[in-house]
């Protein structure tokens, strides 16, 4: 018999928790849901908009009656569980069902707190958390005029906007002077004050509350000094109680919540939680991105998986009224050991204040203008040191180079038609369209129903935006990325495991970290071949079924399927031999195109797979190896003509050009990899936009690095300047060690050095001497195993069998 | 078409997770080889644009076209949700190492 799961409380962590269980075990348990509400799962979130009259019900439903009937799942909605019997593991109703459990999941969420004051229990007061209550508020906005709203905080805000939308006067009252203290510092919060004063907001500040009165139906509210105040609705959104009393009765431990350990476990472990109820590590969460991590390690645990670890969330808050743009995260008050960073602009209603410890964002408050929220909340989830970029933090993230991280600007201000996803051709609105349809939480998931994102990627900063803005105070972006949907563990992590585990084949791979999938998918097998080699190039073997075809075919396949061939031609410097040669094999093989490369290649295209191995063999007998212009790999050298010819020249740049080939080339890396040297500052050989860059001066060398002249334009950093050729090999091939063993796979230079910093690769190329000399020695040695010419290797061996057809047949 | 069975090679001669193409006069077939030394038979051609299957990787039972990532069932040729579409499977076997193969299609598309 299945096992028996039992999940009181049908809100959004304890459905989101089984939806993940879902996923990973579809067959595992047989489960029985009660909630409360009579509804099934809603997004409690989107309650404001409903309020506001943005939205309505069906708009917000996240899992159907259906949902629950195809997963067969059991669903009782509207009956509370009133009591959990943990010594015959049974639940029972308050209508009577009972149900027995071999695990048991709490999600009951929170209650709202109502302030116990004479009259507290009058109608027309309530709180503000369910369906229920915002039917109260909209009913009572068709009969009568004024509402009260106490609380100043994000959910009384955004309760008093929706009054007010559904045409009722509103007055705020606030204990404090600061409107939604928890979030905001005193100059924010008063502009946030004064724009909602100017939509007819009213606020009554430092009252407190002492009686509510009136006879059946509330009347007015009188406070401390005596005023009162005359109302025929009174909204309590003074704070949450996470809900543990059915916990407590059954004598599971409960502080201010529910106490669980990093599985998610209460003290009996057969019993989980989830959500608002629950305390972990002595803190209680009120948003939805942690509880929905908690979901996740949860059903992990569910599944027997047992890897998955809850270990604190940090948050970022925004407010959901519309026309209002406020941003929070972090400790933003300051205090010993921080410094601030604040830009002022009252009369253009910005705001803008960044908490800075250790060189690290701590906090910040945006308001007015919260573009850049999302950039801010990465670089201090990430820790990222932002010394380097210290001052252009207020300016934004579209005032630094702006490779790789496509258009975080923009996604507010587009229209619905302007298009997101060149490579796809989606526009925002099919991006828009799909989030609220379909109900998408993830890029992930936006990149799997519409394709944008799924190629080059360069537009996933902008999905990203997209989904934050569509989905407002409801998305938060992944704490952190897993590798691919095999599993739960991020690229980073995956990494430290190889080297630490000292794993080298993806076997080892797949069993020590659980990957979910029995032969990972077209997304990890590559990154973690990568890996593999990079981490332990003497010992792990190369898997060729885990390349994608350029790779294993070492040429770039084209849309006919045929493949192009680009042989090597160090520093772009050629012999009449050399093309003498490379014509002939052109004629021999009928190649229909040739053409001389952006990196000063020839390029031989429309060649069938079968063919290969013989033009190959052709062009290694007159001394090519492969140009692996089709590799995750080391490219080409792009260089100038320089001193020996060139009448500005200041340093033989194609002779540098052609020994920087010879010691990098058939190197593996994270993404492609190019180079070039140009022989005096003019450049010619484009050297700033290279991931690693040479240009000749006077008095030696000049070294770049993290140019990109792809999709996204960014010119290179300077490293430093250096005197001799020794010296840029030891500096270029320390630089490279370095990208390999700690950049992402498909991750290039030039966002790779945004992510870590300039400082960051400067102490450990350039000041750090012991440190260069080992990065060096490491990439040398990885070069005796990795320079062996593929395309030699193949035509002489037996693999080119693998290129011919296993057999022709006739079909009659 | 007929619908005898015609030896086309040795297990051995497909890489595990790889793949190799039999040349007929309809076209590619593509036959794939996943870890459990199971094979499997697609005409050549993703029902996107026509990109060679042959050259995807192959995860469990599925592979994932090389020209722009649609991933296709091997035992059936359909297309895995959200994107739509099918390619012809033929019947194949693999008795005493050696791979059968019919070259008429057991699925139509
Ligand atoms: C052949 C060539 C165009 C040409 O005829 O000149 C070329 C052809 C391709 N480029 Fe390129 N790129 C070529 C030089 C460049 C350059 C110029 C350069 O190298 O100086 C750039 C900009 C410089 C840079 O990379 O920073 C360039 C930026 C790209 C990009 C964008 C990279 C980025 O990080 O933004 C891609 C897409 C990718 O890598 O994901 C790309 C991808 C491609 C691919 C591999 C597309 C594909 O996946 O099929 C094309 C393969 C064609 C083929 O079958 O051979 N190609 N590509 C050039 C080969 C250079 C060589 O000799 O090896
Ligand atoms: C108006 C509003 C706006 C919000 N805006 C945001 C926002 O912008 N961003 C954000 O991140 N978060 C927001 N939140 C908070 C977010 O909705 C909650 O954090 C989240 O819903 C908590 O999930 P949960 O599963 O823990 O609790 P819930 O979603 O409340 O689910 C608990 C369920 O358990 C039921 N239940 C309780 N006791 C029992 C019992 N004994 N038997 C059976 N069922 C029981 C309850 O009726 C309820 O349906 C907002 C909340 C509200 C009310
Ligand atoms: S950069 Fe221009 S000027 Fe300088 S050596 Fe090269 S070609 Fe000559
Ligand atoms: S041709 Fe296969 S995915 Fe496009």
């Amino acid at each position: 018999m299945k096992e028996r799961l039992v999940l009181i409380g049908n809100g959004m962590a304890g459905v989101r928790a089984l939806e993940e269980l879902l996923k990973l075990e579809p067959d595992m348990y047989d489960i029985t849901v009660f909630g409360e509400e009579p509804h099934p799962n809603y997004n409690r979130i989107l309650l404001s908009p409903v309020l506001a009259g943005e939205k309505t019900i069906d708009d917000i439903i996240l899992n159907s009656r259906e949902w629950y009937e195809e997963h067969g799942i059991t669903l009782h909605t509207g009956d509370p569980v009133v009591a959990i019997d943990r010594a015959k593991r049974r639940v029972r109703t308050d209508s009577g069902v009972e149900a027995p459990y071999d695990r048991l999941l709490i999600a009951t969420g929170s209650r709202p707190f109502i302030i116990p004051v004479p009259g507290a229990d009058l109608d027309g007061v309530i709180g503000f958390r369910d369906i229920h209550d915002v039917d109260v508020m909209l009913e009572a906005a068709k009969h009568y005029k004024r509402a009260v709203v106490i609380g100043g905080g994000l959910l009384g805000l955004e309760a008093a906007n929706g009054l007010m939308k559904q045409g009722m006067d509103v007055t705020v009252v606030h204990l404090l002077d600061t409107l939604m203290e928890k979030q905001l510092d005193k100059p924010a919060a008063d502009l946030l004050k004064r724009s909602l004063e100017a939509r007819g907001m009213k606020f009554l500040m430092q009252a407190q509350t002492k009686a509510i009165l009136g006879d059946k139906r509330v009347e007015s509210i009188r406070f401390e000094d005596g005023m009162e105040l005359q109302t025929d609705l009174v909204v309590m959104a003074v704070g949450i109680r996470p809900n543990v009393e059915l916990a407590q009765q059954a004598g599971i431990h409960c502080e201010r919540g529910i106490v669980v350990n990093d599985t998610m476990q209460t003290y009996d472990p057969r019993i989980y939680a989830v959500g608002e109820c629950v305390q972990h590590r002595g803190v209680t969460y009120g948003l939805v991105a942690p509880l929905f991590e908690q979901a996740k390690v949860c059903a992990n645990h569910l599944a027997n998986l047992g890897y998955g670890l809850y270990q604190g969330s940090v948050t970022s808050t925004k407010l959901k009224v519309t026309g209002i743009d406020l941003f929070s995260a972090g400790e933003f008050h300051g205090g010993e050991g921080t410094e601030e960073i604040v830009f002022q602009d009252p009369a253009g209603g910005v705001y803008k204040k960044i908490v800075l410890k250790d060189d690290r964002i701590h906090g910040a408050v945006l308001y007015g203008d919260t573009i850049d929220g999302a950039w801010y909340f990465q670089l201090m989830r990430e820790g990222t040191d932002v010394s380097d970029i210290r001052p252009h933090l207020l300016f934004g993230q579209s005032h630094l180079g702006d490779s790789g991280h496509g258009g975080v600007n923009q996604a507010a201000a587009m229209s619905d038609d302007a298009q997101v996803c060149d490579c796809n051709g989606v526009c925002k609105g099919d991006i828009v369209k799909a989030i609220s349809e379909k109900g998408l939480f993830t890029v992930d998931d936006v990149k799997l129903h519409t394709k944008a994102g799924a190629s080059c990627g360069s537009c996933v900063g902008l999905v990203e935006q997209i989904l934050a803005d569509t989905l407002g105070g409801d998305y938060s972006a992944p704490e952190a990325k897993p590798l691919c949907t095999c599993t739960d563990f991020t690229h980073d992590q995956v990494r430290a495991a190889i080297r630490e585990e000292h794993l080298t084949s993806l076997r080892q791979v797949f069993d020590k970290l659980d990957w979910r999938t029995q032969d990972g998918c077209h997304v990890c097998r590559p990154a973690l071949n990568y890996y593999l080699i990079a981490a332990w190039p003497e010992e792990a073997g190369d898997d060729p079924q885990s390349r994608f075809i350029n790779e294993r075919a070492h040429g770039n396949i084209q849309k006919d399927g045929t493949y192009s061939v680009v042989p090597r031609m160090f520093g772009g410097v050629c012999t009449p031999a050399d093309l003498r040669a490379i014509a002939e094999v052109a004629e021999k093989y009928e190649v229909p195109e040739m053409k001389v490369t952006g990196g000063q290649r020839i390029d031989l295209f429309g060649i069938p797979k079968e063919q290969l191995p013989a033009v190959w063999k052709d062009l290694s007998d007159a001394g090519f190896v492969s140009g692996h212009a089709y590799g995750k790999a080391m490219r080409t050298v792009k260089t100038c003509v320089g001193s020996t010819w060139c009448r500005f020249g200041t340093q033989d740049s194609t002779g540098m050009g052609i020994e920087l080939e010879k010691l990098t080339w058939g190197s593996w890396m994270p993404h492609k990899f190019k180079l070039a040297v140009s022989g005096c500052p003019r450049n010619c050989a484009e050297a700033t936009i290279k991931d690693f860059g040479v240009v000749g001066i006077d008095s030696g060398w000049e070294l770049h690095i993290g140019g990109n002249g792809g999709v996204k334009v960014r010119a290179t950093d300077m490293l430093c300047r250096v005197e001799t050729e020794a010296e840029v090999m030891e500096y270029c091939a320390a630089f490279i060690q370095l990208y390999r063993e700690e950049a992402r796979y498909l991750e290039r230079t030039a966002p790779w050095v945004e992510r870590v910093g300039l400082t960051y690769i400067k102490q450990h190329v350039v000041e750090d001497e012991v440190n260069r000399k080992a990065l060096a020695e490491r990439f040398r040695r990885s070069q005796e195993i990795a320079q062996v010419d593929p395309w030699k290797q193949i035509a002489e061996g037996t693999e080119r069998l693998g290129f011919m057809p296993l057999k022709v047949v006739g079909s009659n | 078409m007929s619908e005898e069975w015609i030896e086309v090679g040795r297990l051995d001669d497909i890489p595990r997770l790889g793949s190799r193409v039999v040349k007929s006069a309809e076209g590619e077939i593509a036959l794939f080889r996943n870890s459990n030394d199971e094979v499997f038979a697609l005409r050549n051609r993703c029902p996107h644009k026509g990109g060679p299957l042959s050259e995807g990787i192959v995860a469990g039972k599925r592979v994932t076209c090389p020209l722009h990532n649609w991933i296709i069932e091997l035992e059936n040729g359909v297309a895995a949700p959200p994107d739509e579409g099918c390619t012809p499977a033929y019947p194949v076997k693999v008795e005493r190492d050696s791979i059968f193969l019919m070259l008429s299609p057991a699925s139509a598309c």
